[in-house]
């Protein structure tokens, strides 16, 4: 009744609704839309990302390294001097983190800084910083390992695996 | 056969059009530096807002924006009879803790960054279904809670793909009644919830966008108007992504939106200088810019008639680990000023 007056032209037959979705499915099939999707996304900048991920992935590796022959200067056989540099490494990620700097380092460098050890450092005090709010157990300790759990997960079967073959092989 | 506030297949055209009497908005520090940042109520400087938790500070924007819209329409909250409110944690947690604290009955909604539309729609139902003489439709979204439920944690470093969005710090606050001076809200078309088979939750414009298209072809053909009617056809917050796809899918289907359509997500940040990405998502995308700049536009006059359509993305983080793709919604409705 009140819309007679706005209703423009002659009313077309309505589909039924199986009808309206199947001409959903159709109009969008899905592979089609993915690739208009890709053409009108902006590409991701591979080069200047690989870069950026190369100069500060190597920046973190030489800092490590220089560490490395301190302690080896000081007395250190190589063995604890590697043992002792993660220690250094971790600190500087986790401290990092804290000061609220790593994360505008990963924004650059991507890879570059997730990939050695100071983004492991990252990736456990970040959670265990962000889930404070809900508390000691539940969220600082449960949720610590939210981003890192699935590499000492798969880490450590790899090394058991790793151990056997080893073992067999000898 | 058909009901009497219907017209086509899905739209809603109301008998007496709610008129929107005031609107107010809380937004954080970035999108106070943005460039819509002057159209803004008030801009907090800590994304804290003085409280302990995020979560908290989220809920405060949204009790804030809810109290300021009532005092600019000179009333009191008593005078308020529904709250239609939600936002995008889990279990809409700043809505309902906010609705605690304001005593107005409360419909919580869950429309993901839809909500403001989805809220005025049914705000302007009950009004002129004669259920409701104000109501209040508001939502809130925070960077931080949004980022630290779906994604990482915020300290967590890592890189950010190009077509990700920055959720908007903020809430949005709009109050209808049936009559008084402001824009009125004429049609309503209600979304259908559409899925495209993207799963890349850092790509919610390609979600969304085919849902948007989808509500604006229905409400053309339900009203028999299309894009030159309209001053401007905004959509939530599809960003440049999603902006662009939904303008070559409208394309395709012969409306050529090219000189009157925008996206919130596009306008409340500065795409070279605040790093954002694809641009603004969230709630408070869509609620923000139109409670603040399409309001002060529809006000001044310089907007007469615009489609507003809010967008939804349905994302659950435990439904993509499952392997879920991410459906989409959009919610039009019409604002004209008379």
């Amino acid at each position: 009744m009140a819309d007679s007056t706005k209703q423009p032209g002659p009313p077309k037959k309505p589909l039924t609704l199986a009808e309206q979705v199947k001409q959903q499915k159709q109009t969008y099939d899905q592979q089609a839309y993915q690739r208009l999707a890709d053409s009108v996304k902006p590409r991701p900048r591979v080069l200047v990302n690989a870069l950026n991920a190369f100069w500060v992935g190597g920046i973190i590796s030489a800092l490590a390294q220089i560490i490395t022959l301190i302690f080896a200067s000081a007395g250190l056989n190589p063995r604890d001097a590697a043992s002792a540099t993660v220690i250094v490494m971790v600190f500087l990620g986790a401290f990092l983190t804290g000061l609220g700097v790593y994360d505008e380092i990963g924004k650059v460098a991507g890879a570059g800084s997730i990939i050695p050890i100071t983004g492991f450092a990252n990736s456990i005090v970040a959670p265990a910083m962000e889930y404070k709010r809900e508390g000691f157990v539940f969220g600082v300790a449960a949720r610590m390992f939210n981003i890192a759990g699935p590499v000492l997960v798969y880490g450590f079967i790899v090394s058991v695996l790793i151990g056997l073959i080893a073992y067999f092989l000898k | 056969m058909s009901a009497p506030k219907r017209v086509g297949q899905h739209t809603i055209q109301f008998a007496n059009p709610p008129v929107i009497v005031a609107t107010a908005t809380v937004v954080g520090p970035k999108e106070g530096e943005g460039p819509l940042g002057n159209t803004f109520d008030m801009v907090i400087d800590d994304s804290y807002f003085g409280e302990e938790t995020w979560e908290k500070a989220e809920r405060k924007m949204l009790e804030e924006a809810v109290k300021m819209v009532i005092a600019k329409a000179q009333l009191k909250p008593q005078d308020i009879d529904f709250l239609l409110a939600g936002d995008l944690l889990n279990q809409t947690i700043s809505a309902n803790y906010a609705a605690r604290s304001l005593g107005i009955p409360f419909l919580g909604l869950y429309g993901a960054c839809s909500t403001m539309y989805e809220g005025m729609a049914l705000a302007a139902m009950l009004i002129d279904g004669g259920f409701a003489h104000h109501v209040v439709a508001a939502c809130s979204s925070h960077y931080d809670t949004a980022e630290r439920q779906y994604r990482f944690p915020t300290e967590q470093g890592v890189q950010r793909p190009p077509t990700a969005q920055w959720t908007v710090t903020g809430a949005g606050a709009v109050l209808m009644a049936p009559a008084g001076n402001g824009p009125r809200v004429t049609h309503a078309t209600i979304g259908r919830v559409l899925d495209v088979g993207i799963k890349d939750p850092n790509d919610m414009g390609s979600a969304m966008a085919p849902a948007a298209v989808d509500t604006i072809v229905r409400h053309f053909q339900d009203t028999g108007r299309g894009p030159v009617d309209y001053d401007l056809i905004i959509t939530g917050d599809l960003g440049r992504v999603g902006h662009d796809i939904a303008t070559k899918l409208l394309g395709e289907q012969k409306y050529d939106v090219s000189k009157n359509y925008s996206d919130c997500g596009i306008l409340i940040y500065d795409h070279e200088r605040q790093d954002t990405h694809a641009g603004g998502s969230g709630c408070a995308c869509s609620a923000v810019v139109f409670a603040g700049h399409l309001m002060g536009k529809l006000n001044e006059g310089r907007y007469k008639r615009i489609l507003g359509v809010g967008t939804g993305a349905l994302l659950s983080t435990t439904a993509t680990q499952q392997g879920e793709s991410i459906p989409g919604i959009g919610h039009g409705v019409v604002i004209e000023k008379l």
